[in-house]
């Protein structure tokens, strides 16, 4: 390595070690989030951990707040936690969060008319796509209305000359 | 000089699409071989302009020409290569040229689909042409990616550090290659459409030519949507790898359909029914893929890995979509009810379970749309906003891919036209027996113990010996002496064996997602160096951190020892790195492969230990089975392209036996 280069080198890792001062004090001025501290009880966190994978990170793309580490999950995981610790039950909870950020705040939406089709329509393709199958299939029945007499004699006639090559099972 | 090259070639090849377009059109309704010919040219001329664009701006990346405004953007000098490169396709305009060389080259290719009848491909090379048309279009007016700057920047803003990973620089093109694919089986149908008569010959052979473009299609979509979930697992932080994402969902919509396509195209192939049905698949595939396009480039969405777009270029793919969908659904509605029947089958045979897989995924695929655009729609309606994450997902989705998945083994079993259920019963009895012991042995192997959890690793237990069994039967595997097995396992087509293992993948996979979201264990909490923090049976130590300095990064790195009573010690290295080109941070997550579990260690923020040492924040998982999740994909897009490589021989049979005559 040249001499140059060296000095070019060292200057880069000083500014990286600037820019990463720098950096470092401007997560100084917001206050880092505090450090996630589990509830003593292990089914109480138990239940919180579950919550935390319900609750939306308000401020974040699409981040469950077990998972983001914006400053404010670290909050609301707080807040979970110490409403557990008080004794408030899960439902609670979520109606709690609910009243203050909207239904918005929860992964599950809330069954109601406006979310119906959400909630029933997977089920309600799954029965019309069925139908429209069956339909289907009715409508198709009367191609195969028995033979007449005339067509069974023509059929018998053919089978004798050679084998329905569909008739055996596939092998596929 | 390159970059102007290139941006004439991209509009050169808008030119020669449109050229396509009108050359293969006029063909068909002359029946001019000649325009034809000049159509199928056109198409290859266009895709090879499109590859020298992207060509040309892969070079623009490669020597950092700032004067480039998507380059300045994007790059920074700093950039390892691989990144450099990589970043060409980073961005949302390198990525519509990606999308535009895949859709360009694919249509070459159709247009060299030699084994086409005239009047089939010459529409098809109209419709692709015209899909080419309507995207380079997009690309050059509203997002050229080699429009230039002036003042030229001295340095660029770098490529967000979350995309500088190898996963991620393979991720798009193997997605978009699989998204894009889909548009030949769109093309096909749309000219199938057009061409179909009520001639009960031309559905079967329909079926057997969009087979191959559907399942190769498919595996890639397979492989870029499982490097995308591996990617998100390691390079996000968060311990997991699907998050029911709009963007994510976006990439599974135009799967499962596909899935879907792959399955009712063998019914139409083998027994010319379901006509009308495979070719609404065709055009929905890649209608989703178009979907997925607008959804992640016109900013409707929140998500992780959407591109900041101005709604304006929303609008123009949201009019594109409308138009060639829209199009190609009116030409369905019109035409669909004339097509004919084909076979008839009873309702328990193999037609009737490939009817009854698709019933399932499409429902499914309905379920991710709904999920994916609900919140759009309400919001748009009623101003209410609402999020739709995993638990609705685990209430809709889950059950109907359960109930699909425990009918699949039985599938294969099944005679065509008319099946005998009782012996199907009969022959999957053995592995009925053994997945429900499993499912037993998983219920006391796992701590705490889950009903859910167990019945999960008994479906995919029962996924992988149903498709084992299947392949024994017809091998017939310890019922015939040991060389007539083998004579019998030789002559299996390709195709079986890519089943058998595409199936099994699926069980697999299952196996991983059950047992990983079931019985992963995470433990975090502030760690100075020397501590311990217990995750389940490992115990993880913090050994020392210390700064280091990447190409163009500074990271802090943990060195961690991961250990476990009666198992090796191992080092692991997790990282927390800062890139000062765009002032972001990333995590390096430190992975330690156990067998099939994945020990997953996380180094967060300096902070204070609660005894007031300094220390790092340290979080660790303990995913069991977590390397089954991204096995079992791989096994089947393995079993996908074995399957491919047998159509292929098909084909080349048939043309030798067609030349022999």
């Amino acid at each position: 390595m040249s001499a140059p280069s060296r000095v070019r080198g060292m200057v880069r890792t000083l500014l990286a070690l600037l820019s990463l001062c720098v950096a470092s004090a401007a997560w100084a001025q917001e206050p880092p989030p505090a450090p996630d501290r589990p509830l003593a009880d292990a089914r109480q966190e138990a239940r919180a951990q579950a919550l935390f994978d319900d609750i939306r990170c308000v401020v974040c793309q699409h981040e469950a707040i077990a998972d983001s580490p914006a400053g404010i999950a670290a909050d609301m995981r707080q807040l979970v936690r110490e409403q557990i610790a008080a004794g408030r039950s899960d439902a609670q909870i979520r109606d709690d969060l609910v009243r203050r950020y909207g239904d918005f705040v929860l992964f599950s939406p809330p069954v109601r008319i406006g979310t119906w089709l959400l909630w029933f329509g997977p089920f309600v393709v799954l029965l019309a796509v069925a139908a429209a199958l069956l339909a289907f299939a009715r409508r198709r029945r009367p191609e195969t209305a028995p033979l007449s007499a005339e067509e069974e004699a023509r059929l018998a006639e053919i089978l004798a000359d050679r084998r329905d090559p569909d008739a055996k099972p596939s092998d596929d | 000089m390159i970059v102007e090259a290139g941006a004439f070639a991209l509009v050169l090849a808008f030119a020669l699409a449109v050229l396509q377009t009108g050359l293969a059109a006029a063909g068909r309704l002359r029946r001019s071989p000649v325009l034809a010919g000049a159509a199928d040219g056109a198409a290859l001329a266009s895709a090879v302009a499109v590859a020298l664009a992207f060509a040309a701006l892969i070079q623009a990346f490669a020597v950092s020409d700032f004067s480039v405004a998507n380059v300045a953007a994007n790059s920074h000098t700093d950039k390892p290569m691989l990144y450099k490169v990589a970043a060409a396709w980073g961005s949302h305009e390198g990525s519509l040229l990606l999308w535009c060389l895949v859709l360009t080259g694919f249509g070459a290719a159709l247009a060299r689909a030699r084994n086409l009848p005239f009047g089939l491909r010459t529409s098809a090379v109209a419709v692709q042409g015209l899909l080419g048309a309507l995207f380079l279009a997009f690309a050059v007016f509203t997002s050229n990616p080699f429009e230039r700057l002036d003042p030229v920047p001295f340095q660029g803003a770098s490529l967000n550090p979350l995309l500088q990973d190898p996963a991620l620089a393979f991720h798009p093109p193997f997605l978009y290659a699989g998204y894009v694919g889909f548009s030949v089986c769109f093309s096909l149908a749309v000219a199938a459409l057009i061409e179909g008569r009520a001639n009960a010959a031309f559905w079967p052979a329909w079926g057997r030519w969009v087979r191959p473009w559907a399942l190769a299609s498919w595996v890639l979509l397979t492989l870029g949507i499982t490097l995308g979930a591996f990617w998100a697992y390691y390079e996000l932080g968060w311990g997991g790898w699907w998050f029911w994402d709009p963007v994510e969902n976006a990439s599974f919509m135009p799967w499962l359909a596909g899935a879907a396509l792959l399955h009712s195209s063998i019914v139409t192939e083998r027994r010319g029914a379901l006509a009308a049905w495979s070719t609404f698949l065709a055009l929905l595939a890649f209608t989703f893929s178009m979907l997925g396009a607008f959804l992640v480039r016109s900013g409707v969405l929140t998500s992780v890995h959407a591109f900041a777009v101005d709604p304006e270029r929303g609008m123009m793919l949201l009019a594109i979509l409308g138009f060639a969908a829209g199009a190609a659904f009116a030409l369905f509605a019109w035409r669909a009810p004339q097509l004919k029947g084909g076979g008839l089958f009873a309702p328990v045979s193999r037609e009737g379970g490939l009817v009854l897989n698709n019933l399932f995924l499409t429902a499914a695929a309905a379920t991710v749309l709904l999920g994916t655009l609900y919140p759009l729609i309400l919001e748009a309606a009623t101003g209410a906003t609402i999020s739709v994450g995993p638990p609705y997902f685990a209430l809709t989705f889950t059950p109907l891919m359960a109930v699909a998945l425990v009918v699949l083994p039985a599938g294969p079993f099944l005679a065509w036209k008319r099946a005998d259920l009782r012996g199907v019963v009969q022959r999957l009895a053995v592995a009925f027996g053994l997945a429900l012991l499993l499912a037993v042995a998983g219920w006391f192997a796992f701590e705490p113990r889950k009903i859910l959890s167990a019945l999960g690793i008994g479906l995919g237990a029962w996924l992988i010996l149903g498709a084992l069994a299947e392949t024994a039967e017809r091998i017939r595997l310890f019922r015939a002496p040991a060389g007539e097995t083998l004579r019998r396992a030789r002559g299996l087509p390709l195709a079986a064996w890519g089943m058998t293992l595409a199936h099994a993948g699926l069980g697999v996979f299952v196996l991983g997602a059950v047992v990983e979201s079931g019985f992963r264990v995470e433990a975090a909490r502030p760690l100075a160096v020397g501590e311990s923090l217990q995750a389940g049976k490992w115990t993880v130590t913090l050994n020392d951190v210390r700064i280091v300095e990447g190409p163009n990064y500074l990271a802090e790195q943990g060195r961690l020892t991961v250990a476990v009573p009666g198992g090796a010690t191992r080092q692991v290295v997790a990282e927390r790195r800062f890139f000062p080109a765009g002032g972001q941070t990333t995590t390096e997550v430190g992975l330690d492969f156990r067998g099939l579990d994945d020990v997953y260690v996380v180094l967060g923020e300096r902070g204070q230990t609660p005894a007031g040492q300094p220390g790092w924040s340290v979080r660790v998982w303990w995913n069991p089975w977590a390397r089954l999740i991204f096995l079992g994909p791989a096994i089947m897009a393995a079993g996908g392209a074995l399957s491919l490589l047998d159509r292929r021989l098909r084909l080349g049979a048939g043309a030798r036996k067609a030349k022999a005559a």
